[in-house]
């Protein structure tokens, strides 16, 4: 099993993220995704010391389970309303993943690998992912999904922290932070008012600020 | 020592959170302000003997940019007795803790060697500096906050993927663990330009949004519209420097593996626009807190276009990053101070500010005067000096350009503040019972007094002091 394979798998769930509309499955999604990323770290190493097998169990861990939990969480917590349309549609956000895709292959192509890395995805995978998390955070208009958005993003980096994570692990490491972000971003949308100040967590209506 | 620097702080947010409820809460933050700037200075003074292999340790670049962040915080500790003393009615724990947070933070980036460290600090001024956007507890500071956690949170992750992308190239370059800012220098000439290259690109929109360079600025006017003035000049003054100067370390990489020029390119592109859409959104500007949010664009612009110059700008984009500090501090606490008294942020409703508060009113006019320019005060040195260097140096277009962005900015400025403060005051505006008192006006005329020293006197030992700090982002040891 080559992590190009669980690459491919990974850039084919950014598609799906893109293609739906239904916020409790593109969470699903997001945390398959993160159970992929933790299966990818265990398939580059050849033997697992104790620091990889922390670092996969806290993947799987927080990208998986605790953050879409809090997200499942916050889905219940709202109240059941119609979803808004995106600002984009979903044909042209399909389009627009495929043309990220394709420069990301370009970009990609610029940037010479390691002796050791030669002939992963690695590189196209992390710029699509953060591609297509940018596109997610910038075309919908619910709070949770651009929340998702930004996890995919962050999937992106630590994609790429993949490549480093042999001789620099305590850099790696440096990566959580970006979850904790997620969780506070979450923790905002259920205290918070996004929900009780505008009746929806519609951000369209977080609008009055403008020039 | 260095570690003083950011334990201190740390420690007096944590007896401000255990203090009982109530305004001597508000007494922590100067006397922790006055000794951290203490610390600098001795810091700075015993700077030559070091350990070499420090996880932490503060050099001339550092030294400079904390010690003005450090001064920021300490005019701004000096004034919030005085403020939170109108606002008896809030509980000031999570306020001083916030401040004091990002205090220790600022000094874990000024003093931080590794890239990764210095990363973690920035992301965590940013969380810490948060719960202050959120001051005002209603709609629209709750929007402005979820835009700036947003924007800011997505550059954030770029910087992260830009320095992992910095670090490949190291790992490429045969250097391994700890990846030392000076270690990484020393060595760029081993690493591969195409990814250093991609990195810096990602690390100057990363960093960038964070500085509220153009067009990621756009978390700027609505955080800095929102937020009480205290915390707008917190902003402009402090976490808008680190991340000019996390951007900066990564810069001296670039120069010392010979990039030099293709990153010059970039910052005078940017700073360039960065000025050029301040001006655009400052014409006919109805809200005077917006307004001061794209003066700091403005200014960011003019930091990243000094650097981009090179030579001699370098220095003065230094020194600027110091004046426009101070004069948005003065900016920044007397449009609070003016706000109040008319209970509106709208220029409509504002008028005649001068003569109602007259203290508050002049420091407002001298501040507008000193940010767009006018010599004797700091600004003028170092907008001066970046634009001669810039036309002496061979770069006539950007040189020019940079100096016709800059009149027209004075003019748009000029049209809205002026009618704030001249005239008399409408009879039909409210008036609130907030006067200018002692406290709400000192720190004020400290802030003055001190970017009017620094326009026209700079001490010996500063001067060597940024001579190094321009060496260092240069890319030279």
């Amino acid at each position: 099993m080559t992590p190009n394979l669980l690459l491919a798998a990974i850039m084919l769930i950014n598609f799906m993220l893109v293609a739906s509309s239904r916020v409790s499955k593109c969470i699903q999604l997001a945390a398959i995704q993160g159970g992929l990323l933790a299966l990818l770290l265990l398939v580059m190493h050849d033997h697992w010391p104790f620091h990889v097998l922390l670092m996969a169990f806290s993947t799987v861990a927080i990208k998986g389970v605790v953050i879409p939990a809090m997200l499942n969480r916050a889905q219940d917590r709202m109240k059941p309303q119609r979803e808004p349309d995106p600002y984009v549609g979903y044909t042209l956000t399909l389009v627009m993943a495929a043309a990220g895709t394709g420069l990301a292959f370009i970009l990609a192509r610029r940037l010479p690998l390691q002796a050791g890395n030669l002939g992963t995805l690695f590189v196209p995978a992390s710029i699509m992912a953060l591609f297509t998390g940018f596109l997610l955070l910038t075309t919908r208009k619910r709070a949770l999904l651009q929340v998702v958005g930004y996890l995919v993003l962050e999937n992106g980096v630590y994609l790429f922290s993949l490549l480093l994570v042999k001789q620099m692990p305590l850099l790696v490491e440096t990566g959580v932070l970006l979850d904790l972000v997620v969780g506070i971003f979450v923790m905002g949308i259920v205290i918070n008012h996004i929900q009780t100040a505008f009746d929806s967590q519609d951000t369209h209506r977080l609008a009055h600020l403008k020039d | 020592m260095i570690l003083a620097l950011i334990y201190m702080p740390l420690i007096a947010a944590a007896i401000v959170w255990f203090m009982k409820p109530g305004l001597h809460r508000a007494r922590v933050l100067p006397v922790a302000g006055v000794l951290h700037l203490a610390l600098v200075l001795v810091a700075l003074t015993r700077s030559s003997h070091l350990q070499p292999d420090a996880w932490f340790r503060l050099d001339a670049l550092g030294g400079w940019m904390l010690l003005v962040v450090s001064t920021i915080f300490t005019l701004c500790s000096l004034y919030a007795p005085a403020y939170l003393a109108l606002r008896m009615e809030r509980n000031f724990g999570v306020f001083g803790v916030a401040m004091l947070g990002f205090l220790g933070m600022a000094s874990l980036v000024a003093t931080s060697r590794h890239p990764g460290v210095l990363w973690v600090g920035m992301e965590a001024t940013a969380l810490s500096t948060t719960p202050l956007l959120y001051y005002n507890k209603n709609k629209r500071s709750l929007e402005a906050t979820w835009k700036y956690l947003l924007i800011c949170s997505v550059g954030m992750a770029l910087a992260l993927l830009g320095t992992f992308f910095v670090a490949y190239a190291a790992q490429q370059g045969g250097l391994g663990e700890p990846i030392y800012i000076d270690r990484l220098v020393a060595n760029a000439g081993a690493m591969p330009t195409p990814w250093l290259k991609a990195g810096f690109v990602l690390l100057l929109v990363g960093y960038g949004t964070k500085m509220g360079l153009a067009p990621m600025h756009t978390w700027k006017p609505d955080a800095y519209g929102e937020t009480p003035g205290i915390v707008g000049t917190i902003l402009a003054g402090g976490v808008t420097t680190m991340a000019f100067l996390s951007l900066l370390r990564f810069f001296s990489i670039m120069a010392a593996a010979g990039l030099g020029l293709f990153c010059r390119e970039l910052l005078v592109g940017m700073g360039l626009l960065s000025m050029a859409w301040a001006f655009v959104f400052m014409i006919r500007q109805g809200d005077l807190r917006r307004l001061l949010a794209y003066s700091s664009v403005e200014h960011m612009g003019i930091l990243a276009f000094g650097v981009g110059i090179g030579g001699k700008a370098t220095l003065f984009a230094l020194f600027h990053v110091a004046a426009n500090a101070l004069v948005k501090s003065v900016l920044f606490l007397g449009s609070g101070n003016i706000v109040r008294s008319f209970s509106s942020k709208s220029l409509a409703d504002v008028s005649g500010a001068m003569r109602r508060l007259p203290v508050s009113g002049w420091c407002f006019l001298l501040g507008f005067l000193a940010i767009v320019g006018s010599p004797p005060f700091a600004p003028f040195t170092s907008i001066f000096g970046i634009a001669s260097t810039a036309l002496g140096g061979g770069h006539l277009m950007a040189g020019s350009l940079f100096l016709a962005l800059l009149a027209a900015i004075f003019t748009a400025m000029g049209s809205v503040i002026l009618p704030v403060l001249q005239g008399n005051p409408n009879p039909a505006s409210v008036r609130t019972h907030y006067e200018d008192t002692f406290g709400l006006t000192a720190p004020l005329v400290l802030a003055l007094a001190l970017a009017l020293i620094l326009g026209t006197w700079l001490p010996g030992p500063l001067q060597s002091l940024l001579a190094r700090a321009a060496l260092l982002v240069e890319g030279q040891p």
